[in-house]
């Protein structure tokens, strides 16, 4: 049961992580980001299960933690848009050496 | 420590402990302090007392120089001339009371201590520890003092004849606008030469020692607008840093094969060595290279001469009665060292030997009465060397105290004359040189005093019977000739020649620079004093005895020549002329020099008196021979002027060019040294290596890294996401397959 569980999960991180790495709108990497938090609060929630309910402790925190996260990073996301009217992280190149 | 202290005091209980002399610390903190004061008195150099009319109320007018120079001032001002005018230190006053003052009140304090000294005679020496200066695991150096016998007498003339120095300076430098730096320069180096004297180890001298080196500096080039006085203040200061590479190597060699460097220590340790041994000899010999650099022996002199350059009562402190006497009062106080290594001290002694002469020959053909007087400081050193070096330490002590007096004195005398010439030509705004005897002659009638007071100096050099350098001469030659006729130098071996044949040519070597001093001294003075007057007919006018303030040193100074011989009279003569207590030196320093002389004179037999009397009928003959000569040789009405003189011709030119001892160090090593500083280690490893690999290297450098790590910086999200998480897999990859 952990098994097919711990493999649902991977597969979602993976998804999240491949995601991440393809694409170039912010939103989307954004989304992608959520995904793998998903995923380990997933990982988490499986392993409560088996091993004591620590696990829902710690899922708590990752929600919370991963809401303020979002609303960081969408305010700067919208700043973003803003200023530059796109949110094409190709064309968002400040800080190149 | 305190307890330290204590335990000994309560062990040993010192006979001078509880007396005056626990006050020594004061001996040099006094000039110190005079230092200090005069010091912030020159920073305060901006403001000037125009020539004040009330200093020169104080001398009638026929009376001072500094009279005539300061209306002379008030007359250059009107005339708007700023080149002439006088410009009198605003603080001239203080610094005339405060600079001598700490002198004369060190001199009283070293003579109380003399006096708890001489009640108590206390056989070993009286040490005062303040505190520990360099506790380094087996190295342990306190800041010391030590009184003595030998330190003593090194006390009582820095500061006595210092003080009359200091005495005769206030006239000789009163207008001078550097007139509280010069005294505070003064000052220092008293303190120093003090510290060098009183230090209780190595360490200690070695900080006076290099002090006074600073001050010799300092005031070699006192007036360091002439580019010349500067070059010749770092001549001295160079040629001194050779020395003192060796006096640091011997301390080194010391300390890694005694393992202490207090003089008590080393005395102590010493009879460990193997006497004679290359070990010790090796050390004596660094110890009297670092004594030719700072007592003007062959090879390190060539800078005495050059320091003429400085103000002239520095010349008779610093180059004449104390600084360059250090080298001399070393080996005395290494005595326990140098009786050990008959070759070290052969050595020594064939040095002085050779120096006196050849110094000596280089007066001859001299025209600048100071270089005249170097080249005869040199040669006398050479003398005290002779003296400490065929073990007779007494005797080359002796020599050094009636040398600091008679010496002292020619040069105060050529300062008073000088101070003349000075005015005079001050006066008539001439560019002649004050200093060439060929510009003076004839001034007896415009200076009597001095004029007098020089002939017995003179006289007292050449060695001429009951005055001082007579009798300190004579026992250093007397001493000589009994090393030769027995002793462990005779019997010793220095290159393969036998001591005691060496010591016959040493003997014969001090018997020839006492007949060529005889002749330069009596040429100086008559050049000087005699013969028609070439200064000038408009100079003439102008030229008078120095103020009463420098007058009455020269009286003391004179005064001390010639009863200087009372210190040690020897017993031959006592015997013949009953003149007083006899060889009042040679008990004096008996506890501290005493047993090295021993070691040296050891098994030898007796001088005869006759022989003795014989040996000095033969010198007081070759002096007067010397001075006779001069006298019926020397025309001193014939000399041209300065202007008008013709240069001489075949060896009398190599002499008057002092052999081009000079010329051949530039060529051999000055230029050199330039030459590779400038093509070598300027253009090549400064530019080059210093400059270019290093400093710009390493930039270059940093700049080449910083430009690789700045291209992975693209400011691109997606690319550092791969790199993240190529990062994360290769660190669970490295986890999990280990």
């Amino acid at each position: 049961m952990l098994a097919e569980s711990l493999a649902l999960t991977a597969a979602l991180f993976i998804i999240g992580v491949v995601g991440v790495l393809i694409h170039r709108n912010a939103i989307i990497i954004f989304m992608c980001v959520e995904l793998m938090l998903t995923a380990v609060n997933l990982t988490f929630v499986a392993f409560s299960r088996f091993y004591g309910t620590a696990g829902q402790v710690f899922v708590v925190f990752v929600m919370t933690v991963s809401a303020a996260e979002a609303a960081v990073g969408l305010a700067i996301i919208i700043a973003i848009f803003r200023h530059r009217q796109t949110v094409d992280l190709r064309n968002i190149n400040l800080l190149k050496g | 420590m305190f307890l330290q202290t204590a335990v000994s005091a309560a062990a040993v209980a010192h006979p001078l402990s509880g007396t005056i002399a626990e006050w020594v610390w004061l001996l040099p903190v006094l000039p110190l302090a005079g230092f200090v004061i005069n010091g912030l008195l020159s920073l305060n150099s901006a403001h000037f007392g125009a020539a004040d009319p009330n200093i020169s109320d104080h001398h009638p007018p026929e009376g001072g120089a500094e009279a005539l120079a300061s209306s002379h001032a008030e007359e250059a001002e009107e005339a708007g001339d700023d080149h002439h005018a006088v410009r009198r230190h605003r603080w001239a006053g203080v610094v005339s009371v405060v600079g001598p003052g700490v002198l004369i009140l060190s001199f009283l304090l070293a003579l109380g201590i003399w006096q708890a000294m001489a009640t108590t005679h206390p056989e070993a020496p009286f040490i005062q520890r303040y505190f520990s200066w360099m506790p380094v695991g087996d190295l342990q150096i306190d800041a010391a003092l030590q009184l003595d016998q030998l330190s003593m007498v090194m006390i009582l003339v820095v500061t006595g004849v210092g003080a009359l120095i200091h005495v005769f300076s206030v006239g000789y430098m009163r207008d001078d606008p550097g007139y509280p730096r010069y005294f505070s320069y003064l000052n220092l180096f008293v303190f120093f030469m003090l510290m060098l004297v009183l230090g209780a180890n190595y360490p200690v001298l070695f900080v006076g020692w290099e002090g006074v080196g600073l001050c010799s500096y300092l005031l070699i080039g006192f007036w360091f607008n002439d580019k010349v006085n500067a070059d010749a203040g770092k001549k001295a200061f160079i040629l001194n840093r050779i020395g003192d590479f060796g006096f640091l190597v011997a301390m080194f060699m010391l300390f890694a094969n005694i393992g202490v460097l207090d003089f008590i220590g080393v005395s102590a340790k010493a009879g460990d060595l193997v006497a004679g041994s290359p070990l010790i000899t090796a050390i004596c010999l660094f110890m009297f290279l670092g004594c030719t650099g700072k007592s003007a022996q062959i090879p390190l002199y060539v800078w005495l001469p050059d320091a003429m350059a400085g103000p002239t009562p520095v010349s008779a402190l610093i180059h004449a009665a104390t600084m360059v006497t250090a080298g001399v009062y070393l080996i005395a106080r290494s005595s326990f060292l140098f009786s050990l290594s008959p070759v070290a001290s052969l050595t020594v002694a064939v040095v002085g030997a050779v120096t006196a002469i050849f110094a000596a020959t280089i007066g001859l053909k001299q025209w600048d009465i100071k270089k005249v007087l170097a080249y005869s400081t040199i040669s006398q050193l050479g003398y005290m060397f002779v003296g400490v070096g065929v073990g007779a330490y007494v005797s080359g002590m002796f020599h050094l105290v009636t040398h600091s007096f008679f010496k002292a004195l020619l040069f105060l005398g050529s300062g008073s004359v000088i101070h003349a010439m000075h005015a005079a030509y001050h006066q008539t705004h001439s560019a002649e040189d004050a200093q060439d005897m060929r510009n003076m002659g004839g001034l007896k009638q415009y200076l009597p005093i001095t004029f007098v007071l020089m002939w017995i100096a003179t006289l007292a050099i050449s060695g001429i019977p009951l005055l001082s350098g007579f009798f300190s001469k004579d026992e250093i030659l007397a001493s000589v000739f009994a090393r030769a006729h027995g002793s462990t130098l005779a019997s010793a071996n220095w290159l393969g020649i036998p001591g005691g044949t060496l010591l016959y040519v040493i003997y014969g070597t001090g018997l020839a620079a006492a007949f060529v001093t005889a002749i330069y001294m009596t040429r100086l003075m008559l050049y000087t004093f005699h013969g028609p007057v070439r200064t000038g007919t408009q100079e003439e006018q102008y030229l008078h005895e120095p103020p009463w303030i420098m007058t009455s040193t020269l009286v003391i100074l004179g005064i001390l020549t010639v009863f200087g011989g009372w210190l040690n009279l020897p017993e031959v003569i006592t015997d013949v002329v009953p003149l007083g207590p006899r060889d009042l030196l040679t008990h004096w320093l008996d506890p501290v020099v005493g047993p090295a002389t021993a070691r040296i004179t050891a098994g030898a037999a007796q001088v005869p008196a006759a022989t003795e009397q014989a040996l000095i009928g033969v010198a007081v003959v070759i002096a007067v021979a010397g001075i006779v000569f001069a006298i019926g040789r020397l025309k001193p009405d014939r000399v041209p002027r300065k202007a008008d003189a013709i240069p001489e011709e075949g060896f009398e030119r190599v002499v008057a060019n002092k052999y081009y001892v000079d010329e051949a160090l530039d060529r051999t090593i000055v230029i050199p040294t330039y030459a590779v500083s400038r093509n070598f280690l300027w253009r090549i490893v400064d530019n080059g290596l210093i400059d270019g690999l290093f400093v710009n290297g390493s930039a270059a450098l940093a700049r080449s890294l910083g430009w690789v790590g700045s291209r992975l910086q693209t400011g691109n999200v997606g690319i550092y996401a791969w790199v993240l998480v190529v990062g994360v897999l290769a660190m669970l990859g490295a986890f999990t397959l280990r």
